[in-house]
């Protein structure tokens, strides 16, 4: 199965959509309720990462019987340090993200938490590629 | 406790799930930082904020935290309330400071995630 939503930068009243109709389709699925809450977790910091620092992205999601595999790429300004991105209270996010209640720094470190498999590939001015996979039965 | 409980001692406003009041909640977590929400693990979690946005309750679809306490007053919009009840959680509306709210909550035996 797979599904492809689109994102906005800068537009939070939408961020969440996505992981939101996934949430539902592997509910439908019968996917036991913490391995959902971890992938939707993970897909949902992806999706405000993009919002509050990118242009604009994609989100593509396949999902087989044993995992979902979720790519989220961005046409954005790239992470310049990946590692220094993934540190815990690391940020570059701007005041008006701080006021929705995010940028801590703790949205890629939370994803990494959240996925058995991340993968993520940037390049600075043109966007930023992450590949999240996930067992969802053994 | 009983969220029924939680009404009566917080002063509160029942915005959405008045039918789900008997529900019991063992925890609370209290934070204007959805970033941090987002890295809980525990499960029969009700949040307490004084951020009142749409973001709050995406974060407490994904977290499955089922109740969502306002506090200083701060008011859920319409399309809060919407995805909120499609979402089966319950919002309040509670007068109190964020301190006096968790104060009284902690008293009434709800346990700290951490």
């Amino acid at each position: 199965m797979q599904f492809k939503y689109d994102l906005e930068g800068g537009n939070f009243s939408r961020a969440g959509h996505a992981s939101s109709e996934v949430k539902k389709i592997l509910k439908q699925l019968n996917v036991d309720a913490r391995i959902i809450k971890r992938i939707v977790v993970a897909l949902y910091e992806g999706e405000v990462n993009v919002v509050a620092h990118a242009h604009k992205g994609v989100v593509m999601v396949d999902i087989d019987e044993k995992r979902i595999y979720i790519r989220i790429e961005d046409e954005g300004p790239g992470i310049p340090d990946i590692n220094l991105a993934m540190q815990e209270g690391f940020s570059t996010a701007s005041a008006s993200v701080r006021e929705m209640g995010f940028g801590a720094g703790m949205g890629l470190p939370n994803i990494k938490k959240n996925t058995d498999q991340l993968n993520i590939e940037s390049e600075v001015g043109k966007g930023t590629v992450l590949e999240m996979t996930t067992m969802i039965s053994s | 406790m009983k969220i029924s409980e939680i009404v009566d001692v917080l002063n509160a406003r029942v915005v959405c799930g008045s039918d789900k009041l008997n529900t019991e909640v063992r925890y609370a977590f209290a934070s204007d930082l959805m970033s941090d929400v987002l890295t809980l693990d525990t499960e029969n979690l009700m949040l307490v904020t004084g951020l009142a946005n749409l973001q709050v309750i995406r974060t407490a679809e994904m977290a499955d935290i089922f109740c969502v306490v306002f506090v200083r007053d701060k008011k859920a919009t319409p399309e809060m309330k919407k995805i909120a009840e499609e979402n089966n959680i319950v919002i309040l509306e509670s007068p109190y400071s964020m301190f006096r709210a968790v104060s009284v909550l902690h008293d009434c035996g709800l346990q700290p995630v951490y």
